[in-house]
């Protein structure tokens, strides 16, 4: 371990001198603050953490962060991250993004990243909407949502369950919570990173601009009734009567080994290399 | 019926007009405002008989059309550059096919580094994958282009992009003529699909061609793209006797008959260029101005005619092809191969950098005086450039390009991206 991990940090450390361009009462600073401080527990140097995101409001977290960032294009930054973590496995690699990000142009890599269980974690601030393109219905927005005028009557079709899907596609870790509740939200991005393998992290982080009625969201979300399951039958169950408003619980701890850990160790001297080479 | 209005919802008009039977839609930045007007009057009932799909990306919205438009739909759908990218693969089995579907582009840079401002870069990655490419002045030709999009596309069976610059145009309220919707049906023919779904003779469309015949199926492409040449100029006139005034065609000349200088350059960027010329004209300077307005299929015999006669010709691009240069000079060398014309490519206005009249009179007189390099960067920051550079030769880790140039100007990254 190196010198500067015994250092303790505090949120501060992990915040860039850049100022956030969220409309005020945006739910993503919250996010910011919170991830900041689960990297100052976490206690492992700025360098030694790399956050990716794609593109959206949310997607502006890198730049924010004093910790390696990556601004990718939009929808993939869970392959570039796949990619960051195979070349550098020592560092702590976090994807931060939107549902839009995420689940709509990037639906695709994100049951892939589930299944292949790379050691990522990957923090989802879920607003319904697509934030960044002035409100468009993204695909965890409700179908009777008639407030952006590409879907005036609403999209009518099912939302994306986000946490179901990342369960049956392989996630390792599944949790939600609530930008509301930045102590909480601190805890499980914490836990979230220290669980081996794929963590997918839903937040509900409301866009005050064009999604207003969220405000509302402190007043309808509730702790989750129960803990953690290691059980993936038992957490799916649970999500099929889940009416997306429990939170700050973790929902499901896989033990799954991270994608990594399944290939052999690298040899690390030549006279190792030529013993795997020997027949 | 003149009405002032933002340029994105004068296409939305003339596509309603067009009754488009699907549309697909996933935002983007300059081209949103059009498919969200398409929306609301879709809802409205005023645009009647049309689905109107919300999807999951460019992909998909390529994608949708074409099954759409193969089953006999006429499809419309809108983006900009990064999303035209995305859509790629989709846009050259549009053309494959010969499926007729129409489409905006509102011109916006691509990354990296992350820009949402005006250039052709997005539609110049295209130029070669086999659709119609059609570049408007102002927002009335956009509004007017569209209308003659889906009678070319329709007649030929060949996709076509209306090309219209991001912000400079999607986002001006100007005043326009919107036609009547009595003079568009009497222009534009009710759709009549080549290929339909017919229950007498089922077909599976997307053959498997090898060998044999793929060189004669890519050429026929190619065969249909050189009858365009042929039926946009008459489309053009077509247009003009129905809605009383001129838009499209292949190229446009301005002052260019007696000029010894021509300027040739795409889109709104012509505007200023004209009032620049006027200016020169006025001094004395034999300059002129070709706009082109049909950049594929290539109007090579028009632009060999309208330039063949001048010293000097001067292509404003604003796009690069890194490793060459100009693309249109590029198709302007072409054209006039064998003619002592001196062709200089001008790249300018990248990533929404100012084209400013003083800027392009210079580049006017160089032209003249003969100091104009083959390929010249309009107001590009050498002393930026040079900086990057040698800090390059300095350090092996040099760092990402991109943010070390904002911190050398003094920009913060993250407060425009
Ligand atoms: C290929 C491509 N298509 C479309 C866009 C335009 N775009 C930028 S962000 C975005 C959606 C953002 O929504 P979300 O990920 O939910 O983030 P939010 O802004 O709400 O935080 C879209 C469609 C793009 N940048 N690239
Ligand atoms: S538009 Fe919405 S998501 Fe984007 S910064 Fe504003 S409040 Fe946040």
């Amino acid at each position: 371990m190196s010198v500067a991990a015994q250092k303790r940090y505090t949120a501060k450390d992990f915040k860039s001198a850049v100022k956030p361009i969220w409309c005020p009462g945006c739910g993503d600073y919250a996010v910011l603050n919170a991830l900041a401080k689960a990297l100052a527990e976490l206690g492992r140097p700025p360098e030694e953490i790399a956050i990716v995101s794609g593109i959206g409001c949310s997607s502006r977290i890198p730049a924010y962060t004093s910790v390696y960032g990556f601004h990718g294009v939009h929808g993939r930054a869970l392959p570039l991250a796949t990619g960051l973590k195979l070349a550098r496995p020592d560092l702590t690699v976090i994807v931060t993004g939107g549902d839009g990000d995420g689940f709509s142009i990037g639906g695709n890599h994100f049951l892939h990243a589930c299944r292949r269980n790379v050691d990522l974690t990957y923090v989802v601030m879920d607003n319904q909407v697509f934030g960044m393109t002035k409100g468009q219905a993204s695909p965890t927005t409700p179908p009777d949502w008639e407030g952006s005028k590409l879907t005036p009557e609403g999209t009518g079709v099912n939302p994306f369950q986000p946490l179901a899907i990342g369960l049956a596609a392989g996630a390792n870790f599944v949790a939600r919570c609530f930008s509301g509740d930045p102590n909480n939200m601190a805890a499980i991005l914490l836990e979230g990173i220290r669980h081996p393998g794929f963590s997918l992290i839903q937040v509900l982080s409301p866009c005050i601009t064009f999604r207003p009625e969220q405000m509302e969201w402190k007043r309808v979300v509730r702790t989750a009734p129960v803990d953690f399951t290691e059980d993936a039958a038992r957490a799916a169950r649970r999500l099929m009567t889940d009416d997306g408003f429990n939170v700050g619980k973790v929902l499901y701890r896989g033990s799954r080994p991270a994608y990594a850990h399944e290939r052999p160790a690298r040899a690390t001297s030549l006279a190792e290399l030529e013993r795997e080479f020997s027949l | 019926m003149l009405d002032q209005m933002e340029g994105s919802r004068a296409v939305a008009e003339a596509v309603a007009l067009c009754r488009p039977q699907v549309i697909c839609a996933y935002p983007i930045s300059p081209q949103t405002h059009i498919v969200e007007a398409l929306g609301e009057m879709v809802k409205s009932g005023r645009l009647g008989g049309c689905e109107f799909i919300n999807v999951e990306s460019e992909f998909a919205a390529m994608s949708v059309a074409i099954g759409a438009c193969a089953a006999g739909a006429r499809a419309y759908t809108a983006t900009a550059s990064q999303g035209l990218l995305f859509m790629v693969e989709a846009l050259y089995n549009a053309a494959g096919l010969g499926l007729p579907i129409v489409m905006t582009v509102a011109n916006r840079a691509i990354g990296a580094p992350i820009n949402i401002w005006n250039d052709h870069g997005d539609a110049m990655s295209q130029r070669d994958c086999g659709w119609i490419q059609l570049f408007a002045e102002t927002n009335q030709e956009a509004l007017d282009l569209h209308i003659q999009a889906f009678r070319l596309a329709e007649e030929l069976s060949v996709p076509v992009m209306v090309c219209m610059d991001g912000f400079i145009l999607t986002h001006a309220f100007e005043r326009v003529d919107i036609p009547e919707a009595r003079q568009v049906d009497a222009y534009l023919p009710a759709y009549e699909p080549r290929q339909v779904l017919d229950v007498h003779e089922p077909v599976s469309i997307g053959a498997m061609v090898g060998p044999e015949a793929f060189m004669e199926v890519r050429y026929l492409a190619h065969a249909k793209q050189m009858m365009a040449l042929e039926r946009i100029p008459e489309y053009a006139l077509g247009f003009r006797e129905i809605f009383g005034r001129d838009a499209g065609g292949l190229v446009r000349g301005y002052r260019s008959e007696d000029a010894e200088i021509v300027v040739v350059a795409l889109g709104s960027v012509l505007g200023t260029i004209k009032d620049v010329i006027d200016e020169l004209r006025e001094a004395g300077i034999r300059a002129g101005v070709l706009g082109i307005c049909c950049f594929r299929p290539w109007p090579m015999e028009a632009v060999r005619e309208a330039l063949r006669d001048a010293r000097c010709v001067v292509v404003l691009e604003k796009s690069l092809a890194v490793g060459i240069g100009g693309i249109v000079a590029t198709n302007v060398r072409t054209a006039l191969a064998g003619f002592a014309v001196a062709v200089h490519a001008v790249i300018a206005g990248l990533g929404g950098r100012a084209i400013t009249r003083s800027s392009l009179a210079a580049m006017v007189r160089a032209g003249v005086d003969g100091s104009l390099p083959a390929l010249g960067f309009l107001d590009l920051d050498r002393a930026v450039v040079e900086r990057a550079l040698e800090r390059e030769r300095r350090t092996r880790r040099s760092g990402p390009i991109a943010e070390n140039v904002l911190r050398d100007i003094g920009v913060v990254a993250a407060r425009i991206a």
